[in-house]
């Protein structure tokens, strides 16, 4: 095989491998957006998510002799879904129900998440002891196991079949989004609230209910991509701050894919790929490299003030975002 | 004879210390079409809100087909098969017809858009309706919004149909078209509650009519046996004599002169169409008619706040005596040209005023830029306030509170103090008493009077009929969007005032 | 007939909003959340750390105002005064400070800026720029000129950066948040591929810029010597001197200049705005100038009176703690002095502890995370009031 085919597809692959986190990242803040709530707590939830799999997964390993993979994986997954979960009812809790200005909040719970991971990332051997950094071979292992036969089929089987379950489980869990926003009548409830929860509650649908629940599931589908990260991109290990920016591109997703979960599916595989565009272009500079990088934020850019001069109806956000429903008294 | 479908017996409702409904009662059997008539602030939407769950009354009773029932939330009112269309719709825009339709309902089975379209059409042909439940709401014109209302109802079963004012929105073709369903809906069994203004509508669609004044019951007359005079009489009652002074005008001319505007509103309605008035120095000019006829478009107008499509409005400055286009000038630029314009809006805390900032602050709002100084001077403001408060008994802790926190009456005061304060040669105040008490009020009517008598024109629009024909020197009355007559003030009549806020000359359709 | 009183089922409570509070109940209701906050932080801290609270107070204390040493004959105050952590402290402080000034005006608009990273970025990298190129020949025997023009670089850059979201959003009404939080990493990108410039090594790190001739850098203040002054003192003095003055400049601005007039009506409601005719273009771009402005000279500060270089953590990841000091203290420049000191002292607190105990640092971000996640919702008990179900009549 030519290299540069080869390198084509180490490249798509790698797109892949970057994206799946924004999948989930963006799938669960466009599930969120459509209560009418802008959780830009998204990056720290993600950061809950992969830190609390890897508490969850670390807890196992230490105190068993022998990890059995499926074990290992079920407990990181119920630990993450656990963490971003919490994450997601503080968010809620502040603003549903004590109606906080949900940025401020958002922004706090950013802080919040990228504290608790970077300190537990740091600091979680030294709570039993043991010195040097993280790391999960069991788990990870578990986590990064492949479809046997099919991955071994040169091109298509790296393509298509070279991931851990988490990668297909995140474009499956962003058609179920799809398809339950489009075809279901709690999806129909569920975009009513977003987009007018006076209407909604005028016609027998709980707002707060519905704010809660979308915030909650959406919080714990982003957990998954910091997850996704720690236990597969990274194979099992916290680097502090090594999730990145990931988080707000995962939101600036969400305006791309014109809050439909199928669109995020592409949009983040490209973002994936602009991502690490720069490591497949061959013979670039090292400042040249930084500039390959901007590509993400320069294309969101592009895209945010496109579709605010098209000012299209259907391309607009869910029209309650970011305000908090009272039901005035009588 | 078999009960009626609804019937309300004794009903009162206060907020706080007003009486909103007091006693009122009325029945609707089933195929019949009931009209309930009365001013603003009669008490039509306070009541209707009671039965279809918004409001609980304090005291009556409510029944359905001779049952007594407790209705305490819409759901109940559902339940009942009670459905009402409110004024303003409760629509998703970016939903189609059909989704707004079937939201929140939970139909047992699988949930599929295409169904419901199906049954939307059934029932569309049944009635005669025009519309594709397939439309996005916010491609719609009022009528079809309104007619998605009309079929959220009667997919959710509804017998009992509410309309709150459903013409006010509607061109007379559209009204038609809404009648001839209506009457299908009769034909079925349907019992039907339209509330309006519109006496000719009135006669054209009901079988019985019930007239409500100031929240009390007036009575229940057959429509076959009845005219305009008489329902405009039991609509507006006798002339109470409320006191107000009025001095005659004295060196009148010409200040504002306004010809042929015509202003189309974000929604395509034609709000203003061909107004021409004058209004004259030392003279208060009243402007009646049915909330929403215009009123607030007219005034935006000439305050340089909206795009007109058409007319003029000259300005006669009194110092130079120039006159002056202010026709689609920016606020700024009308007053760059000398023109003394104080305004005072219908709403005080969303535009006229800021809320969170205290009494000084906003008395800066007008004059904050004089000077080239870059910081404020609030010694003047200061001083200002202190005068508004002492000269018109504001009640508040001191200059420092922040407007939210004073009683409407005291928010009012300060926003035409304020105005008055810029020395203006035409004052114009939209609904100035709304809310008010009446030594409020009364202070209010003081401060325009006083206005008057410095030479200002003064434009007062105003609800309540009694204080236009006692305050104004001459009335303008619109309905939608026209200029339907301007009488004298001193021997205008208040029927014949109703019957010009409620003469629709047809349009041009 | 008689009238029927109807019994109905609601809920015990239901909520109202309140027309107007007391101060002195405004007062109680944050600082009661401030020492829920605190107990579950030490609660937090326990857990973490295993110290006490009152053992882990005196170390937050430590953090900020130094080991008092009663074996040195020096008082109490003094030890604090010329003591380096104190003056750390501040300069923390007055860094995070000037973030939260920056943007203020822009938020008092309502004019979502997350972009003040970037914007400090972008100026910190104009005015490295400079430093960097003129540090030799006629430079050098100027050297508070390139202190000026460093000056200068970082207030066009941060004004560049901050002002084209605005016209975007005074033009189009783009989505501003966005926007300025994607600006954020383009300055990131952008100061990376410079520092790759500047040290074509591969390090990625740029050393201190002119250490020995001290070009561009912001001059020490002279304490007499008997004072005994800690060098960060002397280092940090102009910095804090600086901030100082902004706070009081941005609080005149304001509270007295007409500008600060027009943006508060636009930000309380467009309609008024437009009603006494205020062009709200204008002032959304004016504003967004001044942000940038500002958040410039904290790009300049950060070089040139503390770096001497740059990294991509030039700012210190103040952008969005700034954004919530500001918010904490109601956009009145002066409280924010005590938000930002709030913030700074518990975080730094929380990090010396869990350094001392070899944990990393990031525990001042949680501690900082649920502080600020009280005093949020305590606002809602500010606005709202829960009441008992009765019904009138």
């Amino acid at each position: 095989m030519p290299i540069i085919v080869t390198k084509i597809i180490a490249f798509l692959a790698a797109s892949v491998v970057q994206g799946i986190p924004l999948i989930y990242g963006s799938t669960g803040e466009i599930i969120t957006e459509k209560s009418g709530h802008l959780n830009l707590g998204i990056p720290g939830i993600m950061y809950m998510g992969g830190i609390s799999g890897i508490i969850g997964g670390y807890l196992y390993e230490h105190y068993t002799e022998n990890p059995i993979g499926i074990i290992a994986v079920l407990i990181s997954l119920f630990a993450s879904l656990f963490g971003s979960a919490i994450m997601a009812l503080i968010y809620s809790f502040l603003t549903v129900t004590l109606r906080a200005n949900q940025n401020v909040t958002g922004l706090a719970l950013t802080i919040f998440g990228v504290g608790v991971g970077n300190f537990f990332g740091g600091s979680l051997l030294k709570f039993f002891g043991e010195t040097g950094s993280i790391y999960l071979a069991a788990t990870s292992a578990a986590y990064r196991t492949t479809i046997p036969f099919l991955s071994k089929i040169p091109v298509v089987g790296t393509l298509l079949f070279s991931y851990g379950f988490l990668a297909y489980l995140a474009i499956i869990i962003a058609l179920l989004a799809s398809w339950f926003l489009n075809k279901t009548r709690y999806g129909l409830a569920l975009r009513a609230v977003g987009e007018s929860p006076a209407t909604a509650d005028a016609a027998g649908v709980n707002v707060t209910a519905y704010k809660y629940l979308a915030t909650l599931i959406g919080g714990m589908i982003a957990g998954l991509g910091g997850l996704y990260f720690v236990m597969d991109s990274t194979g099992g290990g916290w680097t502090n701050g090594g999730f990145g920016d990931k988080g707000w591109l995962a939101i600036a997703i969400v305006i791309f894919a014109l809050w439909k979960p199928k669109n995020s599916i592409l949009c983040s595989l490209i973002f994936g790929g602009l991502y690490i565009l720069c490591v497949y272009i061959p013979g670039l500079s090292a400042p040249m490299k930084e500039i390959i990088k901007m590509m993400p934020y320069l294309v969101t850019v592009a895209v945010l003030i496109f579709i605010s001069i098209r000012n299209k109806r259907e391309n607009m956000p869910p029209a309650s975002l970011g305000t908090s429903y009272f039901r005035e008294e009588r | 004879m078999s009960a009626p479908a609804i019937e309300l017996k004794n009903i009162t409702k206060t907020f706080g210390q007003i009486v909103a409904n007091k006693n009122i009662s009325l029945s609707v059997d089933a195929g019949e079409i009931v009209a309930l008539l009365g001013e603003n602030g009669s008490g039509k939407t306070t009541l209707m809100n009671m039965i279809s769950g918004i409001y609980f009354p304090d005291e009556g009773q409510i029944f359905i087909n001779g049952k007594e029932v407790v209705i305490k939330s819409p759901k109940d009112a559902f339940k009942y098969g009670i459905g009402m269309i409110h004024q303003h719709f409760k629509l998703v825009e970016l939903f189609s017809a059909a989704e707004n339709i079937v939201l929140g309902l939970k139909e047992k089975g699988k949930y599929d858009i295409k169904q419901v379209s199906a049954r939307v059409r059934e029932i569309t042909e049944k009635y005669g309706f025009d519309i594709d439940p397939d439309k996005k709401i916010y491609e719609m014109s009022v009528s079809e919004k309104q007619t998605v209302e009309i079929i959220k109802v009667l997919y959710r079963g509804a017998n009992i149909l509410i309309l709150d004012e459903p013409t006010a929105v509607l061109t007379p073709h559209e009204t038609e078209k809404l009648f001839a369903v209506l009457r299908k809906m009769k034909e079925d069994g349907k019992s039907i509650i339209i509330i309006t203004h519109k006496l000719h509508e009135v006669l054209s669609i009901s079988d019985n009519v019930v007239v409500l004044r100031k929240g009390e019951y007036i009575g229940t007359v057959e429509t076959s046996q009845t005219d305009e005079a008489q329902l405009t009489e039991m609509m507006v009652g006798k002339k109470i004599d409320l006191n107000i002074e009025r001095s005659t005008p004295e060196n009148s001319t010409d200040r504002l002169v306004v010809k042929g505007i015509d202003f189309t509103n974000h929604d395509g309605v034609k709000v203003l169409d061909d107004i021409s008035f004058t209004a004259r120095s030392g003279e208060i000019l009243g402007i009646a008619g049915i909330a929403g006829s215009g009123q607030k478009e007219l005034l935006e107008a000439i305050a340089g706040l909206q795009k007109l499509d058409g007319g003029e409005i000259v300005y006669m400055n009194p110092s130079t005596g120039n006159a002056e286009d202010l026709r689609n000038k920016t606020p700024i630029q009308i007053r760059d040209l000398g023109v003394r314009l104080s305004f005072v809006p219908e709403d005080r805390l969303g535009m006229g005023l800021v809320g969170n900032m205290d009494i000084i602050d906003n008395m800066m709002l007008r004059s904050y830029k004089k000077g080239n100084s870059v910081f404020l001077e609030r010694k003047a403001p200061k001083a200002l306030a202190d005068k508004v408060i002492e000269d018109l008994e504001v009640v508040t802790p001191g200059p420092t509170t922040p407007v939210r926190r004073l009683s409407g009456g005291n928010v009012q005061k300060v926003l035409v103090g304020r105005e008055i304060a810029a020395a203006p040669t035409v004052l114009m105040a939209a609904y100035p008493v709304r809310g008010l008490d009446i030594n409020s009020s009364y202070a209010i009517y003081n401060l325009l009077n006083e206005q008057k008598k410095n030479g200002v024109a003064v434009i007062f629009v105003g609800e309540d009929l009694d204080v236009l024909i006692e305050l104004c020197d001459r009335i303008l009355v619109l309905c939608a969007g026209r200029v339907t007559g301007i009488i004298d003030g001193p021997t205008a009549k208040k029927n014949e005032i109703g019957l010009l806020m409620t003469k629709h000359t047809g349009g041009n359709e | 007939m008689m009238a029927k009183q109807n019994k109905i089922h609601e809920p015990p409570f239901h909520i109202v909003k309140r027309p107007a509070i007391a101060g002195w109940k405004s007062v109680l209701i944050r600082a009661i959340a401030i020492i829920a906050a605190l107990g579950v932080s030490s609660l937090v801290l326990l857990i973490l750390t295993k110290k006490s609270p009152l053992e882990a107070m005196k170390l937050v204390y430590e953090a900020s105002f130094g080991v008092y040493n009663k074996s040195i004959d020096k008082g109490f105050f003094a030890q604090i005064f010329t003591g380096r952590k104190f003056w750390a402290m501040l300069q923390e402080l007055c860094m995070l400070l000037v973030i939260a000034l920056a943007v203020t005006p822009a938020f008092k608009m309502k004019y979502w800026n997350l972009g003040a990273q970037g914007q400090v970025l972008f100026g910190g990298l104009c005015s490295v720029a400079v430093m960097f190129y003129l540090n030799n020949g006629f430079w050098a025997t100027h050297k508070w000129l390139v202190l000026v023009l460093m000056l200068i670089a970082a207030v066009v850059g941060g004004v560049i950066w901050a002002v084209i979201p605005a016209l975007f959003k005074a033009r189009w009404n783009t989505n501003e948040s966005l926007f300025t939080l994607m600006m954020n990493y383009i300055a990131i990108q952008l100061v990376s591929c410079m520092i790759n410039v500047w040290v074509p090594n591969g390090s990625q790190v740029m050393g201190v810029v002119n250490q020995n001739s001290k070009i561009g850098w912001m001059p020490a203040m002279v304490f007499p010597d008997a004072w005994g002054m800690h060098p960060s003192a002397k280092n940090y003095f102009f910095n804090i001197l600086i901030v100082l003055c902004l706070t009081v400049v941005m609080f005149v601005y304001l509270r007295y200049s007409k500008h600060g007039y027009e943006l508060s009506v636009v930000g309380e409601s467009v309609n008024t705005a437009n009603y006494i005719g205020i062009n709200v273009k204008k002032v959304i771009i004016r504003t967004l100038v001044f942000s940038g402005l500002l958040c410039g000279v904290s790009g300049f500060l950060l070089v040139s009176g503390t770096d001497h270089s740059i990294t991509t953590g030039l700012d210190r990841g103040y952008g969005f703690t700034a954004i919530i000091v500001a918010w904490l203290a109601k956009f009145n420049p002066l409280m924010m002095i005590l938000t930002s000191f709030l913030i700074v002292f518990l975080g730094k607190g929380a990090s010396d502890i869990a350094m001392n105990m070899g944990f990393n640092e990031s525990v001042g971000d949680i501690i900082t995370g649920i502080i600020i996640f009280f005093i949020i919702g305590c606002e809602f008990f500010i606005n709202y009031r829960i009441v008992k179900t009765h019904r009138e009549g």
